[in-house]
């Protein structure tokens, strides 16, 4: 039976939504009317405010991306571009306009800002951004490529920013147009399998549904597949998953997170996962120096700061803490704080009488000590302690 | 005949895009959308057969499509049609409701008239299609009206 929905693709209502709200004319175009050697054919349209800069041309054209997104002076007025006419093949582009108005910046100085150390991670996504800010730009051009496949697997110990980064990735994304929504549905094994026959399917793609527009995180997906038994529900999610990567590409990104060792026997096993994700990036464990700074941004962000004779103290915690089991990067350094305050406040309540303002910022050594870890060979831990 | 039912009923039938534009606006309402399909056509006939569940805590369109579209695929010689209700106090009822799907051909109805004591006349109409066992009514070559 024919589908009645797209038999009349040229009904009296149909051209509503095919053609985009024309750009209205009457918008002041000042701003771009100044640069000399403009392309006529975009004079004509560049109502948006998008649209204006579009038809700028610069000398500035041909700068390579990579290391260039970092500079670009604020030079356009425009967001991001959408439904923009098609530019003649004589036109140029003004790349750090476009970086500038994208607004990718600021997502990428927020990441070197936030995350400490990663600078591989970090180069990674600067170099995916540039990809797709070229990509956007030849969209413009009207080279209808491949839209890049964007699906990605962040390996890495626990703690080592994989979730934070996905955020980034995923505000990134939405900023560049990849991604309608930019939101992050953060799921694991549990929320995608099912208990029973014919469970998994629906929800799985109930999670999928929740997350089109935006970015799924699977964390620990290497859980999905469980070697040992062959009937795992898992599977069945597998295959859905790679149906609806594959089908809705455009409306969906994928992210599977997990530890390098056991996510590299995931894709070993599931060919096809490996296959359609073009971006594995690795997430390095700290090291001790890049975990002290961390500590020490937590614990600004949290009103708090060394004592002087403290800082020597953490970095032994550190040191021991590292060789325990069960380390978890910057997880086990945000645990270790708390229970720093915890000791701390105990401290000062047991000390009684007058505190100031110094008081009940500075973390002491004591606060430090007062861990098990210094407690030389205690039994093992049976979960993450201090 | 073809049938009128819902919000848009005497539109032409929406394009795949125009669907996706009004499932946006149900979404940034926080309407939550449901799938409904069936082959019983009667304007009375308000109890259809759910397609899934109803989708919660969707943000973009494309996940509504995808199941409108495995509706249509599973069930192609149905109504399919697609329900968004508003669960805000004081409305707590079916906000935006419209056939995203229909059959063809549509036969259409037949009037009975049934005569009554003192010359009252009481008036029945009655699908064609459902003279045929429900799966088997829009398929083939229909006995037309």
């Amino acid at each position: 039976m024919s589908d009645p929905k797209k038999s009349d693709p040229n009904g009296p209502y149909s051209d509503s939504s095919d053609a985009p709200a024309r750009p209205s004319f009457a918008m002041g175009r000042s701003g771009a009317e100044s640069v000399p050697t403009k392309p006529d054919p975009m004079t004509s349209d560049a109502g948006t405010s998008k649209a204006r800069d579009k038809g700028r041309q610069s000398s500035s054209t041909a700068r390579p991306t990579g290391a260039g997104i970092a500079s670009a002076p604020a030079a356009g007025t425009s967001g991001g571009s959408e439904e923009a006419e098609q530019l003649p093949p004589g036109a140029q582009v003004d790349l750090s306009a476009a970086q500038a108005d994208s607004g990718i910046e600021e997502v990428l100085t927020g990441l070197d800002n936030e995350l400490v150390g990663l600078d591989m991670v970090k180069t990674r996504i600067r170099e995916l951004a540039a990809l797709l800010l070229i990509d956007m730009q030849r969209r413009r051009f009207g080279l209808e490529g491949n839209r890049p496949s964007l699906h990605m697997s962040f390996t890495g110990s626990p703690g080592t920013g994989k979730t934070t980064v996905a955020l980034r990735m995923a505000d990134l994304l939405h900023r560049l147009g990849y991604s309608r929504k930019g939101h992050l549905v953060t799921v694991t094994r549990d929320d995608l399998v099912g208990q029973y026959v014919g469970h998994t399917a629906p929800k799985t793609k109930d999670v999928l549904k929740r997350a089109m527009g935006g970015v799924l995180f699977i964390d620990e997906a290497y859980y999905l597949y469980k070697v040992e038994n062959e009937r795992d529900y898992g599977q069945e999610s597998i295959e859905i998953l790679l149906q609806v990567m594959e089908n809705n590409r455009d409306d969906l990104v994928v992210v599977l997170a997990g530890y390098a060792d056991r996510m590299d026997t995931f894709f070993a096993a599931n060919p096809g996962f490996g296959s359609r994700i073009a971006h594995h990036i690795d997430f390095p464990d700290y090291t001790i120096d890049e975990l002290f700074v961390i500590a020490e941004k937590m614990l600004e962000r949290d009103g708090y700061r060394f004592d002087e004779e403290a800082v020597p103290v953490f970095r032994e915690y550190l040191e021991r803490r590292m060789a325990r089991p069960r380390f978890a990067n910057a997880r086990s350094v945000r645990n270790a704080l708390e229970r720093a305050r915890l000791r701390h406040a105990n401290r000062l309540i047991a000390a009684g009488g007058q505190v100031g303002l110094d008081d009940l910022v500075t973390l002491k050594p004591a606060d430090f000590l007062g861990s098990r870890v210094f407690a030389g060979e205690g039994p093992e831990p049976d979960e993450e302690e201090d | 005949m073809r049938i009128t039912q819902g919000t848009f009923s005497y539109l032409p039938d929406f394009t795949d895009d125009e669907i996706t534009k009004q499932i946006e606006y149900c979404l940034e309402n926080g309407w939550p959308l449901s799938i409904e399909f069936t082959d019983d056509p009667h304007p009375r006939n308000i109890y259809w057969e759910m397609w899934g569940l109803p989708m919660f805590d969707l943000a973009d369109a494309a996940g509504v499509l995808m199941e409108v579209n495995a509706c249509r695929k599973a069930h192609p010689d149905c109504y399919v049609k697609l329900n968004a209700y508003d669960a805000s106090l004081g409305r707590q009822t079916t906000a935006l409701s419209f056939i995203v799907q229909r059959p063809e051909p549509e036969p259409g109805f037949r009037l009975d008239r049934q005569e009554d004591h003192d010359r009252v006349i009481r008036y029945t109409t009655r699908a064609y299609v459902v003279d045929r066992p429900t799966g088997e009514r829009y398929r083939g070559e229909s006995n037309g009206s």
